[in-house]
C-alpha cells in the first residue's frame, strides 16, 4: 500500500478543487489533490459552452478553456494530482488533529494523512424520482448533465424529439445544444411560476431559437415501454400540485430533466460535519470551515452557484484557510518537539 | 340448491351480474362476460372459490374498453429469429423469474438437457425483481395450504443455500407492531397457529424489550409479535444466483423468447379426467421447441401457457404492488421486516376509522381469514442496508402495468410516516412497480399436469414466492425426473460435474484495505471507481460481463452489481458503464441497450461525431 503525507488534502479535482490547490500552494503548503476521474476539471470538462470567466477575466471562455487556465497554473505551481483516486474512507481527526483517508486507485489503495482537508466534490442532479415522475420507467430519461456528457464527451444523440422538465441553466443550456444537434427541443416545462436559470440563458438557449418555456407546469407521466414513447404535462397550481383535466400528452422519445442540484456530501456527513438545511452543505464559518476544526468546504459541495467564476473564489478562500491551518498545526507541533 | 347454484347467485347478485355467466367445465368453475368495472371481475372470481369442490377458478371475465390486445403486445419481444428451431431439450422451462430459475438449478443435478426461455431480456424480469426480498415466517397461512407446505420447507433450505451461492442473507426475524394492549389476545391466537404450523420461536415483545430487535420504533407501539426465522434477501441477485449456477452445471437460458403456441396430441395416458393429452412442439419466436417435458413458470403469465397446454385450472389476477426506496441514509430506521398487524389499527387513524367493536371484529376477520392480502404495508431493511417501504395492493387487468402513480406512491409515504414519524419523503431514492401474479384461490398451483401429461405447473407464484422458490423448484425437478422416466422408460442420472457453488465475484467495497489493495494489484481495474454511489470499480463490471450469464446492458449490469441504484441512480456512471458495455462487447456506444432489444439509449453520433477518447 501506498503512504503519502500533505499539509493539505483538496478533494475533487473540479473549478473549486483546483482553485483550492493553487491557493493553498501559493500559501505555502504542501498539497495533494484527489480526483476520482481521470482528467482535472470536474463538470467543466462537459461544459462546452461559453460564458465562463466573464467576471475573473472579463472574457467569454467554454468550460474545459476555464478550467485549463486552472489546470495550467496548478501544474506550473508543481502540485501533486492523483487522478482516478477515489476516496474510501476518511478517519475521523486523530488526537493531533491530523486526517488519515483511504482511497482507491490503479495502483492499489492508498492511506494518504494530512493537517486540513478541503471537500470539494461537487454537487448531483436530482432524479426523476426525486421529482416523483412517474408511469413507466423506460430508456431516455436523462439528467441534463448525464444527457451533455453523453452529447459532447461521447459524441452520441440521446434524443431526437425531447421535452425538458425544468428550466435550471444546464437544461436551457442542452436545450440550445440538443437543437445545434438537430433534434426539436419540444419545450421546456417549470413548475414553478417563475424560470429558474440566469436570464442571458432564457434569451440565448431558448428565445433565441424559438424553444417555448411553459411556466406552472411539469411533466407528471412518462409513457413507453422499452424507449420514451411520450410524456404527459400537467398544468400544477401555486402548491405545485397538479391541476386535474389540464393533461396533455406530448409525444418524444426522451424526458431531460434540470430540476435542481444537491452539493454531494457524503464523505463530509461520515466526518459528522454539521449540515445547513438550507444549502444542503456544511455549515462554515468566514474562512469556509466545518463544524470539524480542519476541515474545509468550498464550491458546488459547500452550496450551489450560478458562476463558476464564483466558485473558483470559493475555492481560493478554502485553500488558503486550510494552509494557514495546517501550516499553523505544523508550526506548534515543531515547537512541541 | 347446488353449489354451482349457490356460487351463480352469489356473483349474479354483484352489480353487472347480469353480465357475468357462471358453469362448470372439467372440473373448474368458469366464468364468462364483459363488465364495465375491474373490481366487479375480481369480486366475482372471488366469489366463485370452492377449494374443496372444484379444481379452481377460471374466470375470462373482460372490462370493457379494456385494449387486451395492445397489453398482450406489450410484454412480447419484438425479435424474430430461428435461433431456437428444432431444440429439443428433456425439460424446457418457460419462466426466468426465481421459480424457473431455481426449477432450472435443481434440475442441473442431473445429466440431463434442460432450456430456459424467458421473454425479458434479463432474469428477474418480472415480479422476482419488483419485491421485497423477504424471507417470510408465513404464520397467516393456512395449514393445508400450499403456501404453508413450501414457505416452510423454503424458509428452511434458504441459510445453506444462500452460502452455496454467494447472496446475501439477513436472519434477523419479522415484526408485526401492535398499537394497544388488547392486540395481544389476537395475537396469542396468531402464536398458536404459529405453533399448530410448526414455526418455531415467535414472541410477543413489549416495546422496550422490542426496542432492542427494532430501536426505532414509536412511543405509541405496545409491542410487537417477534418471529426470528424471517429474514431478507435480495430477491434478483438470488435470481441471478440460481441462474448462473444452472448455466455453470450446463443449463442454456435464452432471453427475448416467448411462447406463442403449442401443438398437443392424444396422449395414451389418462388421469382423473379420461384421456390426457400431450404437447409434441412449443412454437415461440424463435423457433419450435420440441421438448419432452414443460415446467410453467410463467409468473403473470403462467394462465395464458397452462391454457395453451390445454391443462388450464385456474386464473392469474395481476396485482400491482408498488415499493419505494429510501436512501441507506435512512436504513437505520428498520431492521428487520416489520408491519403493522393487520387488526392494529394506528393511533393518527383511529379519528377517520370505524373503530367500534364491529368494526374491530371485522378487521380482525379480515385479518385471519387471508383476505388482507397487502399484510400492511411494511418497512423492510434491504440487505444493502437501504430501507424499503411497500407495497400496496391494487388489481388490475393489465398483467404488464408496472407504472408507478403519483397518488399511490405519496399514499405509501403517508401511511409509513405513521409508523416511522422520521421517515422523510426527501430520501425517496426510487420506486418501482412489480405485478403479482395471484390464483383467486390466493395459493401456489404447484402441480403435475392434469389434463396433460408432459406439463408441470408452478402458477400462482405470489408472496411468499421467494421464500419458496427454493422448495417449488426441487419438486418440480422431482416431478420432471419422474415424467422423463415413465415417459423414456430409463432412470434419470445425475449429474457428474454438478457443483452447488456459485462463488460471487469480489466486491471490493466489503473487503479489507489489505484484501482490496492485493486484487488492485492484480487487477488495476478494481481500483478504478465506476459508481460512486455504491462504490463499484470497472473491475467489477468487467467481471459481471464475463460471468457464465452475461446480460450486457445497463440494466443487467444494475442488477448485478447496483451502479444506477444509489442515489444519483445512475446520472454519473450510466455514461460510464455504457462505454464498458460498449468497450467490452466491441460494438458502438449507440448499440447498447437500457434492457430489452428496443430500449435503445442513444441514436447514434452527434453532427461532428466523437473525436477522441474520453
Amino acid at each position: 500500500m501506498k503512504y503519502r503525507e500533505a499539509d493539505v488534502i483538496v478533494i475533487g479535482g473540479g473549478p473549486a478543487g483546483l482553485a483550492a490547490a493553487i491557493a493553498a500552494r501559493e500559501a505555502g503548503a504542501d498539497v495533494l489533490l484527489l480526483e476520482r476521474e481521470s482528467r482535472l476539471g470536474g463538470i467543466l470538462k462537459q461544459c462546452i459552452h461559453d460564458g465562463f470567466g466573464l467576471i475573473r477575466y472579463g472574457e467569454k471562455l467554454s468550460g474545459p478553456e476555464y478550467a485549463q487556465r486552472f489546470i495550467d497554473r496548478f501544474h506550473a505551481l508543481g502540485i501533486e494530482a492523483m487522478t482516478e483516486t477515489f476516496v474510501t474512507k476518511i478517519e475521523k481527526p486523530q488526537p493531533d488533529g491530523t486526517f488519515c483517508l483511504t482511497a482507491s486507485s490503479r495502483e492499489g489503495m492508498l492511506l494518504l494523512k494530512s493537517s486540513s482537508l478541503v471537500l470539494a466534490t461537487g454537487c448531483r442532479e436530482r432524479t426523476a424520482r426525486q421529482v416523483f415522475l412517474h408511469g413507466s420507467r423506460p430508456a431516455g430519461i436523462f439528467t441534463a448533465g448525464t444527457a451533455q456528457h453523453l452529447i459532447n464527451l461521447q459524441g452520441q444523440m440521446p434524443t431526437r424529439r425531447c421535452v425538458i422538465l425544468g428550466s435550471g441553466d444546464i437544461g436551457l443550456i442542452m436545450a440550445r445544444r440538443l437543437t445545434l444537434e438537430g433534434a426539436e427541443v419540444v419545450g421546456v416545462y417549470e413548475a414553478r411560476p417563475r424560470p429558474s436559470g440566469l436570464v442571458r440563458n432564457l434569451h440565448q438557449c431558448l428565445y433565441d431559437f424559438g424553444i417555448p418555456l411553459h411556466l406552472s407546469t411539469t411533466v407528471t407521466r412518462v409513457f413507453g415501454e422499452e424507449r420514451v414513447e411520450a410524456a404527459e404535462v400537467c398544468r400544477v397550481d401555486d402548491r405545485m400540485q397538479p391541476v386535474a383535466g389540464t393533461e396533455e400528452r406530448i409525444e418524444c422519445d426522451s424526458v431531460i430533466l434540470s430540476v435542481g442540484l444537491i452539493p454531494e456530501n457524503e464523505l463530509a456527513e461520515s466526518l459528522g460535519v454539521q449540515m445547513d438545511p438550507a444549502t444542503r452543505g456544511p455549515a462554515a464559518d468566514s474562512s469556509k470551515m466545518t463544524s470539524v476544526p480542519g476541515v474545509f468546504s468550498c464550491g458546488n459541495s459547500f452550496r450551489v452557484f450560478d458562476l463558476v467564476d464564483d466558485v473558483s473564489e470559493d475555492g481560493e478562500q478554502a485553500g488558503r484557510a486550510a494552509a494557514a491551518w495546517s501550516l499553523s498545526a505544523k508550526g506548534r507541533r515543531e515547537a512541541e518537539k | 340448491m347446488s353449489k354451482l347454484e349457490k356460487i351463480r347467485k352469489k356473483i349474479q347478485a354483484l352489480p353487472e351480474g347480469d353480465a357475468m355467466e357462471v358453469t362448470e367445465e372439467r372440473g373448474c368453475i368458469v366464468l364468462r362476460g364483459t363488465v364495465k368495472e375491474w373490481n366487479t371481475a375480481v369480486k366475482a372470481g372471488q366469489l366463485a372459490v370452492d377449494q374443496k369442490r372444484y379444481l379452481g377458478v377460471i374466470n375470462d371475465i373482460r372490462l370493457e374498453g379494456f385494449d387486451y390486445e395492445a397489453a398482450a403486445a406489450k410484454g412480447k419481444p419484438s425479435l424474430h429469429d430461428d435461433l431456437l428451431e428444432g431444440a429439443s431439450p428433456d425439460v424446457l422451462i418457460i419462466g426466468g423469474g426465481i421459480t424457473g430459475c431455481s426449477a432450472a438449478r435443481e434440475l442441473s443435478r442431473h445429466a440431463l438437457s434442460v432450456l430456459l426461455v424467458e421473454k425479458g431480456s434479463d432474469v428477474a424480469s418480472g415480479a422476482s425483481k419488483a419485491n421485497g426480498g423477504v424471507i417470510h415466517v408465513g404464520i397467516n397461512f393456512g395449514k393445508n395450504s400450499q403456501k404453508h407446505h413450501y414457505n416452510q420447507i423454503g424458509n428452511a433450505m434458504y441459510r445453506q443455500l444462500s452460502e452455496e451461492l454467494d447472496v446475501p442473507l439477513e436472519q434477523k426475524g419479522q415484526v408485526m407492531l401492535c398499537c394497544e394492549k388488547w392486540e395481544r389476545i389476537p395475537v396469542w391466537f396468531l402464536r398458536q397457529n404459529g405453533k399448530r404450523l410448526g414455526i418455531p420461536g415467535v414472541r410477543y415483545l413489549k416495546r422496550d424489550e422490542l426496542r432492542k430487535v427494532e430501536p426505532e420504533i414509536p412511543d405509541f407501539i405496545d409491542g410487537g409479535m417477534y418471529m426470528p426465522i424471517g429474514g431478507i434477501t435480495s430477491p434478483y441477485e438470488m435470481t441471478i444466483a440460481l441462474a448462473e449456477n444452472a448455466v455453470k452445471n450446463g443449463v442454456r437460458i435464452v432471453f427475448d423468447t416467448a411462447v406463442e403456441e403449442m401443438e398437443l396430441e392424444p396422449s395414451c395416458r389418462s388421469g382423473a379426467y379420461g384421456e390426457m393429452k400431450h404437447i409434441t412442439c412449443v412454437k415461440t419466436n424463435r423457433g419450435r421447441i420440441y421438448p419432452k417435458v414443460i415446467i410453467n413458470a410463467a409468473g403473470v403469465h403462467a394462465d395464458e401457457i397452462a391454457e395453451m397446454a390445454d391443462d388450464r385450472t385456474f386464473t392469474i389476477h395481476p396485482r400491482r404492488g408498488t415499493d419505494i426506496i429510501m436512501d441507506q441514509k435512512a436504513g437505520h430506521l428498520v431492521r428487520t421486516s416489520m408491519a403493522k398487524a393487520p387488526f392494529s389499527i394506528l393511533p393518527q387513524d383511529r379519528a377517520q376509522m370505524a373503530s367500534g367493536p364491529a368494526a374491530r371484529v371485522r378487521l380482525l376477520i379480515r385479518a385471519f381469514n387471508g383476505s388482507s392480502h397487502t399484510k400492511g404495508v411494511g418497512l423492510i431493511h434491504s440487505v444493502h442496508g437501504n430501507m424499503l417501504i411497500g407495497p400496496n395492493a391494487v388489481e388490475t387487468p393489465d398483467r404488464e402495468d408496472r407504472n408507478t402513480y403519483r397518488k399511490e406512491v405519496e399514499d405509501i409515504i403517508a401511511m409509513q410516516q405513521k409508523l416511522s414519524p422520521d421517515l422523510s419523503a426527501g430520501d425517496v431514492i426510487a420506486y418501482f412497480t412489480g405485478v403479482r401474479a395471484p390464483t383467486y384461490e390466493e395459493d401456489f398451483v404447484v402441480r403435475k399436469g392434469i389434463f396433460t401429461d408432459n406439463i408441470l405447473e408452478a402458477a400462482g407464484i405470489q408472496s411468499p414466492g421467494v421464500t419458496a422458490a427454493p422448495a417449488i423448484g426441487a419438486d418440480l425437478a422431482k416431478w420432471a425426473c419422474e415424467s422423463l422416466e415413465n415417459l423414456c422408460g430409463k432412470a434419470v442420472l445425475s449429474n457428474p460435474d454438478f457443483d452447488p457453488v456459485r462463488k460471487a465475484p469480489p466486491r471490493l467495497r466489503e473487503l479489507s484495505v489489505e484484501e482490496r489493495d492485493a486484487l488492485i494489484r492484480e487487477n488495476p481495474d478494481y481500483g478504478v471507481i465506476v459508481c460512486r454511489c455504491e462504490e463499484i470499480s470497472k473491475g467489477e463490471i468487467l467481471d459481471a460481463l464475463r460471468s457464465g450469464l452475461c446480460v450486457p446492458t445497463v440494466d443487467g449490469i444494475k442488477r448485478r452489481l447496483r451502479p444506477g441504484m444509489g442515489r444519483c441512480q445512475g446520472g454519473f456512471c450510466q455514461p460510464l458503464v455504457m462505454q464498458i458495455i460498449a468497450d467490452f462487447l466491441g460494438v458502438p456506444l449507440s448499440e447498447v441497450r437500457k434492457s430489452t432489444p428496443g430500449s435503445v439509449i442513444t441514436f447514434g453520433d452527434t453532427k461532428g461525431g466523437r473525436e477522441d477518447e474520453i
